[in-house]
């Protein structure tokens, strides 16, 4: 499969998910430059973490009006796989192709950390290989993570099944405690309706490799390649 | 406009000091010379107190490719690839405006290693603030930590490790000293050097605005109360600004055309330009009206002494100007030709046509004046050395002793710090903060680099010469307990007023104390940086050498942490339990006191624990290694039972030492380590200390919910670990 990944002024994630998919995950990435509108017949779409442009104005607001972003709503539109992460995700939400908004944390403050994921539809592109219920462990590392979303919408997310993954604690347990943000229904990542576009605050490139701690964020590379792949 | 003696005083110019200033020109200097005469010779940008002293530091190894005198030092770790790396010290800035003044902190610090043409790869941040009950000192650690954080975050830098610190002496004179460090290939290391004749000079960054003129000048003179109207000196951080020079020079670098580079940090285009030209024993042409101007109607005098930030000067090839405009053009970044190489070694300066500056580069540049300021051993010295510690009653419940220690904020757990930094951006980070050092990872090779910063100030208040070594002693022993073999050094001095022989003295004692040290470790210092004048109302900081230092390891796969592994596991202790109390965290906490003598160093000792250590983990039989230090034997065991994010696991311990109880709980003798391997494995590693000369012996072993010792002390570490945790929040939070 042959992945694009955006770089937008600003990105830093561009370069760990590169190195995920290409070195760990053994299938092909290239580059796709903001200013750009050629898409050169990538399989599927990511927009990396980091800052695109500084987080000024609201994180992810700039660069959805991008040059590159009509290309991926058009790809988008057309069924083509677009998974953001982190600000890849904030961008989306700008861009309109996923509902809801990323708020600045409830503690005020960045968090890096691990969190505990609870894995609630396994019918999407994005968690075909694991189980409903699946516990995952990944990082956060972000400011503006906190989802919100009028909670008749969120629950009606949830009954969609378009929700992919809820923070919780270790044993799968959702609760206030194991929310690190302040998200509606502890909500970590939507899908759209279609289920082609996906967004998610935490890392999985960041836990693709036994030596960086674990590697259930590659179950999720692993999944968009299998759909593709069928 | 005439020179008057008080503007000659303004600029923190002595009477001497512009008689010498004239005597170099052959006339006064006009407002923008003195300005820059200024900048150059204050002692953030000359040395002039502490360069003697420097002198004594070793700076060559045979790894060492850049030592000091450059933006940064650069030692090689083989595979054709070197690491650069730099400390240096934001202190006053961020006492005055603690989110901007660290953030740019650590802009300058990255800015420093990639102008060598190294991609940062992490950040470390040793900070130190007042008491946890001094007014400001909430709203200082909030600010400088979402500072830090804000700026590295931002960049994709990782921050990765550091200090975090409190003691009254920093009440009013908080340190923010910022360490990165980069990757880059061996033999592509870029100077700042303006050489060739002809050559452009292109500014490239941020427009130059009136931010932090004289910024260089506030750092070099003592605070009072009216600091804080200092605060327009301060400068104010783009790091998104920062993000896309650092691309658009990392670009700028895979062609030839770029001769040289530097960063225009303190005292901005001046002292770039001035250094620049003097390590190339050339001169420069400059015009300008052709810098990209924030402000308006911004004079030459402002122009060459501003400090605004994310700014670089290069030297290009004559000929390949358009290839840099073409790649600053794509990372939408300013870029500006201002003038060229020239080579009759004086620097020129035109404004809208008119020459402002004309000025010889090498006596401006390296011939400011340099002081042997007198030093005396300060009259109080002895008085708090000597100190009989039979007066010390021992604790009644040892129990609620090592609470209250590992619940004091500079025991707790400092989560509440590094959690609000990316401590994982560029997925290399293989130990995270929390253990004795970071280890990262270097993609494409099979090998790690380990980093840590240390100082205990206690120590180098009670004795600098003593505390220097152990600052050395103990970040080389750090970095032996994940593995690492050290490899070289950065230094961030930190001290009061030069002026004051008795600061004069613990500046020397530090150096000499330090290169000792530096010698007996073979770590060489490749770079750092001096802050003086940190006082307040006349009151000195402690005096604070902070230590970086870098390791290696050849298989990075193995390397240790500090935490307990699996129950049944032996713990063996390397090094020797001493009767010494001075300078401890003990002392202080518990009893109120700083007194007596830091800890002895014996280098032979010291140097068999940590190669024992580091065998042992190459070997693959050490499970956990962990430092003795801040707070005893006591609180090293319980954080190896704590520090573990999967759950905590207690320990059984006996000490048959014949020492006073506290000093073996609590004391801090130098040159320890605590191990634990599986217990098959314990003996083989008793072999491996004894063949290196370590002493050690086996002194428990892991498991259960309680932390035992000796029958003096016996914890729950489950409650300990949740007091640990929430300490710092709490405090935070009150």
């Amino acid at each position: 499969m042959k992945f694009g990944i955006v770089v937008f002024p600003g990105s830093n994630c561009d370069h760990d998910c590169h190195h995920v998919i290409t070195k760990v995950l053994g299938h092909e990435a290239k580059f796709l430059w903001h200013k750009e509108q050629d898409l050169h017949g990538v399989d599927g779409v990511i927009l990396p973490g980091g800052f695109s442009y500084g987080d000024y104005l609201r994180s992810g607001a700039m660069a959805a009006c991008s040059p590159i972003m009509d290309s991926i709503k058009a790809f988008a539109h057309d069924g083509g796989m677009v998974f953001g992460i982190c600000n890849g995700f904030q961008i989306l939400l700008e861009a309109k192709l996923l509902p809801g908004v990323l708020m600045r944390n409830q503690s005020l403050k960045f968090i890096c950390k691990d969190v505990c994921l609870r894995v609630e539809n396994t019918e999407t592109p994005f968690t075909n290989t694991m189980q409903t219920g699946d516990v995952l462990t990944l990082p956060i590392a972000h400011m503006d993570g906190n989802y919100t979303l009028d909670r008749r919408s969120a629950t009606k997310l949830l009954e969609e099944g378009r929700v992919l993954f809820r923070y919780c604690d270790s044993s799968g347990q959702v609760d206030d405690e194991s929310n690190p943000n302040g998200s509606v229904e502890s909500i970590a990542g939507v899908m759209n309706e279609q289920g082609n576009v996906a967004g998610m605050m935490p890392h999985p490139e960041r836990c693709s490799e036994s030596m960086l701690g674990n590697r259930d964020g590659l179950k999720i590379f692993e999944s968009i390649v299998k759909a593709w792949t069928k | 406009m005439k020179i008057t003696t008080d503007i000659i005083k303004d600029h923190g110019l002595t009477d001497d000091e512009y008689r010498h200033a004239c005597k170099l020109l052959g006339r006064e200097p006009n407002l923008t010379e003195l300005g820059i005469i200024s900048v150059m010779w204050s002692e953030h940008c000359s040395y002039k107190s502490s360069r003697i002293y420097l002198r004594e530091l070793p700076t060559r190894g045979p790894s060492v490719l850049q030592g000091p005198g450059e933006n940064a030092g650069v030692v090689d770790i083989g595979d054709g690839l070197a690491v650069c790396f730099k400390m240096e010290s934001h202190n006053h800035p961020s006492f005055i405006e603690p989110y901007q003044g660290a953030a740019t902190g650590v802009g300058g610090i990255m800015r420093d290693i990639f102008t060598m043409g190294a991609r940062p790869i992490a950040n470390l941040n040793s900070i130190r603030f007042g008491a946890p009950n001094h007014p400001k000192t909430k709203r200082l650690l909030s600010g400088v930590v979402s500072g830090i954080g804000g700026y590295g975050n931002t960049m994709g830098v990782p921050t990765v490790g550091g200090e975090v610190v409190f003691d009254e002496c920093y009440n009013d004179n908080i340190l923010v000293n910022a360490f990165t460090i980069g990757l880059m290939k061996a033999d592509r290391i870029f100077k700042g050097q303006a050489s060739g004749i002809g050559n452009a000079v292109i500014y490239i960054g941020s427009k130059t605005g009136r931010d932090g003129i004289h910024g260089a000048t506030m750092a070099s003179g003592e605070f009072d109360e009216s600091s804080e109207e200092q605060r327009p000196t301060v400068q104010v951080g783009d790091p998104f600004m920062e993000k896309l020079l650092l691309e658009a020079c990392m670009e700028l670098m895979q062609s030839d055309a770029v001769v040289g580079i530097q960063d225009m940090g303190a005292a901005g285009l001046t002292c770039s330009s001035f250094e620049m030209a003097d390590r190339a024993e050339m001169g420069m042409e400059l015009h300008l009206e052709r810098v990209p101007q924030r402000a308006e109607h911004m004079t030459a005098y402002e122009m060459m002494l501003s400090e605004s930030q994310e700014r670089m000067l290069l030297v290009v090839k004559q000929g390949r100007e358009n290839e840099v405009l073409q790649i600053c053009d794509k990372w939408d970044i300013e870029a500006a030709i201002i003038g060229k190489v020239t080579g009759d070694r004086r620097m020129k300066v035109y404004h809208d046509g008119k020459l402002v500056v004309d000025m010889p580069v090498a006596p401006i540049s390296g011939e400011a004046p340099i002081y042997e300021r007198p030093y005396a051993e300060p009259t109080w010295k002895k008085s708090l050395n000597d100190f009989d510690f039979a007066s010390i009653p021992l604790p009644n419940d040892y129990n609620s002793t090592l609470q209250t220690l590992l619940t004091s904020p500079n025991l707790a757990s400092k989560a509440w710090v590094w959690q609000q930094y990316d401590h994982m951006v560029q997925t290399n980070t293989v130990v995270p903060p929390g253990s004795d050092a970071a280890v990262i990872r270097i993609k494409g090779t099979s090998k790690g680099l380990a980093l840590t910063s240390d100082c205990n100030s206690r120590y180098c208040y009670l004795d600098p010469r003593m505390g220097a070594a152990l600052a050395v002693a103990e970040a080389a022993r750090n970095l032996s307990c994940v593995g690492a073999l050290p490899l070289a050094i950065t230094d961030c001095l930190n001290f009061g007023n030069p002026e004051k022989p008795d600061i004069m003295w613990q500046f020397r004692e530090a150096i000499l104390g330090m290169s000792e040290a530096c010698r007996r470790f073979e770590t060489p210092i490749i770079s750092g940086n001096v802050s003086l004048y940190n006082e307040t109302g006349g009151k000195a900081i402690y005096p604070t050498p902070t230590v970086g230092m870098v390791g290696l390891l050849d298989e990075v796969e193995r390397h240790a942490t500090a935490f307990w592994k699996s129950k049944g596991d032996t713990i063996l202790l390397l090094g020797k339990n001493n009767d010494e109390l001075g300078g401890s965290e003990y002392l202080k906490q518990i009893h109120g006191k700083v007194c007596g003598l830091p800890p002895e160093l014996d280098y032979d000792r010291e140097l068999a624990v940590q190669k024992a250590c580091r065998i042992g983990i190459r070997r693959g039989i050490v499970r956990s290694a962990h430092d003795v230090s801040d707070g005893g034997l006591a609180v090293a065991l319980v954080e190896c039972s704590i520090g573990r994010e999967e759950g905590v696991l207690g320990a059984v311990v006996t000490l048959e030492d014949d020492l006073r109880p506290d000093a073996l709980f609590f004391g801090e003798s130098a040159s320890r380590i605590l191990i634990s391997v599986a217990p098959q494995h314990a003996e083989t590693f008793m072999m491996i200390a004894k063949e290196v000369g370590a002493p050690v012996a086996m002194i428990g072993e892991v498991g259960g919910g309680r932390l035992k010792i000796n029958g003096l002390i016996d914890v729950d570490v489950v409650e300990l670990r949740e007091a640990w945790k929430t300490a710092l929040p709490r405090m935070m939070e009150t």
